[in-house]
Order: C-alpha cells, then sequence, then structure tokens
C-alpha cells in the first residue's frame, strides 16, 4: 500500500524533517507513528498525500510514485486517502450533513449517491440524530466524528489522521480510536501520528518511531516507548 | 464541467461580490475609469485617423516646369514623371490655366493680365500611396527642367506625427491604467480567496480539481469586469450618437467627416466588453495563482 524509499526532505529554510525513510505498510494495517515534538511525523504523513513533496527519494501509494505524479493528477490521489487532523478542519457555516457532503460535492459526485453515503457514514460515526447542528453546537469529540465521517465517506482504501486525539479528553479519545478501529476492520489502512501514550500502549498495534528525521524503531504491537 | 458545478459556482461567485461591496466598489470603479478612457481614446483616434486618411488621400504634388523648357522638355518630363512609380491622376496645366485658376480664386485684383503672364507650366499628380508623397516628390525634383516639386507643405507629416505622438501618450496611459484595474481587481479577489481559505485548504484535501476550485474566483473577476464595462459602454453609445447628430452636420468639407455610427458603435461597445473581461479574467488569474497555488 505505502512503500517509502530513501526518503529524504528538506525545508526551504534548510530544516532536514526525513533523512533517509524506508518503510513498508501493507494494506489494512494499522500503523502508529510516534517520536518527540519536531521529530519529522507530520512531515512523514504529509508525504503519503503530497501535501509535501520529498526532495528526494521515491513513495509509492497503490504503485503511484508520488515522486514523478502529474500536478494535474494528485486531486485524483487525494480521493483515494480520508486525511484526519487535530483541529478537526469543519466549516463553520454547514452543519454537520452539509460538512460532510461538502467533501463529495467538490468532487462532483451526483446529488442521489452523496445522499446515501453521506447518511450512511454518519451512521456509522453515531452522529445520524445529529446532522443537522452546526460545528459550534458541538463537542469536540463529536466534530472530530464529523471530521472522520468527511474523510471516509468517499471509501478511501487508506487513512492518515495527524493527533486526532491531541485536543480530546482521554475518555473521548477512546471513542474516536473505536470508530478508527472499525474503519480499519472493514480492511482500511490507517496511518496516525500520535502523542497518546494510554492508547499506543492499550490498544496495540504496529508502531513507528520517528527521530530527527529517521525511523528509530519498528515494531508490531510495540509500546509508546517514550515518558511523557 | 456538470451544469450543477457550474451554477453552484455561479451563485458562489455572485454572493462573494456582494459579501466584499467596498472592494467590488473600487474594482467596478477602476475598470469603469479606464474602459471610459480608453473607450475616448479610441473615439477619437479613430476618427482622427479617418480624417487623416482623408486629408492624405487628397494630397497633391505640384511640379513647376522651369521656364527653359521647350515644349519637346515638357514632353519629355511628362513621360518621365508618368513613367515613375507609384503616381496617379497626372495632368497637366498650362500656365494659362494657372493664371486663370489664380484669378478664380483671389480675384483680379492682383492686376494680373494674361499677356503677362508670369507664371509656369505645371503638373499635378497624386502618390497611389500617400505615405510615399514625399519620395515621390524628391524623386520628380531630380528630373531635368523641374524648377519646384510643392506637395502638402509639411501638413501631412504634421498631423501623422501629432497622431503618432498622440497615440503614443494615450496607449502608456492606458496601459498603465489597466494594470491598476488589473491589480484592483486582484487585491478583491485575494479578499475573497482569504475568506474562504479553510474551504479552500478543505477542498484541495478531499481532491477537488484545480479548476474546480479556480472558476469561482475566474467567475468573480469575470463579473467585475463586465460590471465595469456597462456605464462606459452606455456613456459612449449616448455620447457618440450625439455627437454625431449634433456636431456632425455643422462641420463642412468632404475632409472631415466622422465615423458612421453603425458599425463602428458595435465595434466599440465589443472591444470595451472584450477588454472588461479580459481585466477580470487576468485580475483574477494573478491573485489565484499567486495565492492558491493550485
Ligand atoms: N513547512 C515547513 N517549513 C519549514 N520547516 C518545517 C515545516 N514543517 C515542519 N518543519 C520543520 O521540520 C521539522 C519536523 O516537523 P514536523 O512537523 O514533521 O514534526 P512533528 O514530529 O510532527 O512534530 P509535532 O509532534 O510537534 O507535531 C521541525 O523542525 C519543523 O520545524
Ligand atoms: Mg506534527
Amino acid at each position: 500500500m505505502i512503500v517509502m524509499k530513501d526518503v529524504y526532505k528538506k525545508y526551504s529554510n534548510g530544516v532536514v524533517a526525513s533523512n533517509g525513510i524506508n518503510i513498508e505498510i501493507s494494506r489494512g494495517e494499522f500503523v502508529y507513528v510516534v517520536g518527540p515534538s519536531g521529530a519529522g511525523k507530520s512531515t512523514f504523513i504529509k508525504m503519503m498525500y503530497r501535501e509535501e513533496t520529498p526532495t528526494s527519494g521515491d513513495i509509492f501509494i497503490d504503485g503511484v510514485n508520488l515522486a514523478t505524479l502529474k500536478r494535474r493528477k494528485v486531486p485524483y490521489l487525494r480521493r483515494r486517502i480520508g486525511v484526519v487532523f487535530q483541529d478537526f478542519k469543519l466549516l463553520p457555516k454547514l452543519n454537520v450533513y452539509e460538512n460532510v457532503a461538502f467533501a463529495l460535492e467538490v468532487i462532483e459526485e451526483t446529488p442521489a449517491r452523496i445522499r446515501k453515503k453521506v447518511t450512511d457514514v454518519l451512521e456509522l460515526v453515531g452522529l445520524a440524530q445529529k446532522a443537522r447542528m452546526f460545528p459550534n453546537e458541538l463537542s469536540g469529540g463529536e466534530q472530530q466524528r464529523v471530521a472522520i465521517a468527511r474523510s471516509i465517506v468517499n471509501v478511501p482504501q487508506l487513512v492518515i489522521a495527524d493527533e486526532p486525539t491531541g485536543n480530546l479528553d482521554p475518555e473521548t479519545s477512546y471513542e474516536i480510536m473505536n470508530i478508527f478501529e472499525r474503519i480499519n476492520a472493514r480492511g482500511t489502512t490507517i496511518v496516525m501520528a500520535t502523542h497518546n501514550k494510554e492508547i499506543v500502549n492499550t490498544m496495540k498495534h504496529r508502531v513507528i518511531a520517528v527521530e530527527g528525521g529517521l525511523i528509530a524503531r519498528d515494531e508490531l504491537g510495540g509500546a509508546y516507548g517514550y515518558e511523557v | 464541467m456538470k451544469f450543477r458545478t457550474f451554477s453552484r459556482h455561479l451563485s458562489g461567485s455572485f454572493k462573494s461580490l456582494g459579501r466584499n461591496a467596498w472592494m467590488t466598489f473600487a474594482s467596478v470603479s477602476a475598470v469603469t475609469v479606464t474602459l471610459l478612457l480608453v473607450g475616448v481614446f479610441i473615439v477619437i483616434m479613430m476618427n482622427l485617423n479617418k480624417i487623416a486618411d482623408n486629408i492624405e488621400n487628397d494630397v497633391e504634388i505640384k511640379v513647376i516646369v522651369d521656364l527653359a523648357a521647350n515644349d519637346k522638355a515638357i514632353a519629355k518630363l511628362e513621360k518621365e514623371i508618368q513613367e515613375t512609380k507609384g503616381i496617379q491622376d497626372l495632368e497637366f496645366s498650362s500656365n494659362e490655366q494657372e493664371l486663370s485658376k489664380m484669378i478664380k480664386g483671389f480675384g483680379d485684383e492682383l492686376g494680373l493680365y494674361k499677356q503677362d503672364n508670369p507664371l509656369r507650366h505645371a503638373f499635378y499628380l497624386k502618390a497611389a500611396d500617400p505615405h510615399q508623397t514625399a519620395e515621390i516628390a524628391k524623386k520628380i525634383e531630380t528630373y531635368e527642367y523641374t524648377y519646384e516639386v510643392i506637395y502638402g507643405e509639411g501638413k501631412v507629416e504634421k498631423l501623422f506625427g501629432f497622431l503618432n505622438s498622440g497615440r503614443n501618450v494615450g496607449l502608456g496611459l492606458i496601459i498603465a491604467l489597466l494594470f491598476t484595474a488589473m491589480f484592483l481587481i486582484s487585491n478583491t479577489i485575494r479578499v475573497t480567496i482569504n475568506a474562504r481559505r479553510n474551504e479552500i485548504e478543505i477542498m484541495k484535501l478531499v481532491g477537488a480539481t484545480n479548476n474546480f476550485v479556480r472558476i469561482p474566483f475566474i467567475l468573480e473577476g469575470i463579473w467585475l469586469g463586465i460590471l465595469g464595462a456597462l456605464l462606459p459602454m452606455i456613456l459612449l453609445t449616448v455620447a457618440y450618437f450625439n455627437l454625431y447628430d449634433i456636431i456632425e452636420p455643422k462641420i463642412e468639407g468632404e475632409l472631415f467627416k466622422l465615423l458612421e455610427v453603425t458599425p463602428f458603435i458595435y465595434q466599440l461597445n465589443a472591444l470595451i466588453l472584450g477588454l472588461g473581461i479580459f481585466i477580470g479574467i487576468w485580475g483574477s488569474f494573478m491573485s489565484v495563482r499567486k495565492f492558491l497555488k493550485v
């Protein structure tokens, strides 16, 4: 599903955020990306959906090399990848339903299919009852569920999440994690950067530790491994 | 693009015009002023051009024949002139004909008497291409038995010089104005882009194509251009009709004719509208490229 070969990333200000990364992630895997602040986790993740491009090296998503992918083709790559952020990135003027539907409208899906897909996904994340509410009327956990619903409404094979529980209290974090588990159980690959020690240590999955732009550790069912 | 998408963009672009009412007003005014000046400039230049054309087509070259020339020499000179490339309408006028012309022009007060004719024989001709008047005159001057070659007395050159410098100053001014208008439009659209920054970020994240992201802003630019073109189109049309109806009958002489209202006014309006749309598209392209990085 994801293959990185000798990926090196130097930002224009001279910071080297990836210093020769080699990794392979298979279809259906659930992967935590951990490491100290500034280690290069977000950069690692951003290169997967081509928010950033590597300075050198190759990144393959489903066999497509992002290093040589034409800019014009990038939107079609993104349609197969769901992305979730710490700050949700919802549109405040749209209600829950509209926020999720927005992701399908802008890729010109037909109204009938939008209705069906949005209704289904809101059911999946448990927000069917709150479809007409606006983001500022929702709790943090509910807002994150809307964001997750939006990321998976087009049924991507890969979901990338950058600290999706970073703004949430422990209990809500577990609720959100359960949703990710459910998505993963349907066969969707999940790559999640996180600082959440409890979750990594209790909901066991593959752990990739990034330090100084390098893969420092890569264990199946590994532990968080850092003191918080 | 699907119709549904297009109508979505359409209504979106209208909404944002209203949202930034002041910016919209500023850029529409800039386009209005620019296009109004462009239009006035075009009306003036096109009409001056026409008048210049009329005048230059009318420029006659007069070749005055030396007194020493006998009939044979005159015939030879006529043949030489006749064979000069690019001339037309060659006519001979004897010194007697010249005198009667002069008497007709000034009356007999000058006391000129036919028996005591001080005038010389002359040839009249025109250059087929008026721009070559000077060149042809110079050439004929080198022929034997020409006393003097006279044409337009520098009027044509002066008119053309004036037209050219007027055109250059006008063009410079207009280009500066066009850039100002484009700059204002791109600023207006940048405000819209900023206001919709989050929306755009999400669009790109979920895989909207660059065109999908770009089109609403291009549409907004087009509206700004069209709105800016409306007033100049109306004003210039009304003004030209009046100019033609009121001023035209008062101008005498065949040379000073204004351009007919049709098709000139249609061409002018099409040009102004096209220019407005062009300014709008270009202005929005500048900001879209810079701020969207699509
Ligand atoms: N757009 C950018 N331009 C320049 N430097 C950047 C940019 N983004 C990140 N960096 C730098 O690259 C390094 C890695 O940043 P990155 O965001 O990948 O770290 P991270 O592991 O996600 O950190 P955190 O845990 O705090 O989110 C940092 O030193 C950061 O300052
Ligand atoms: Mg980060």
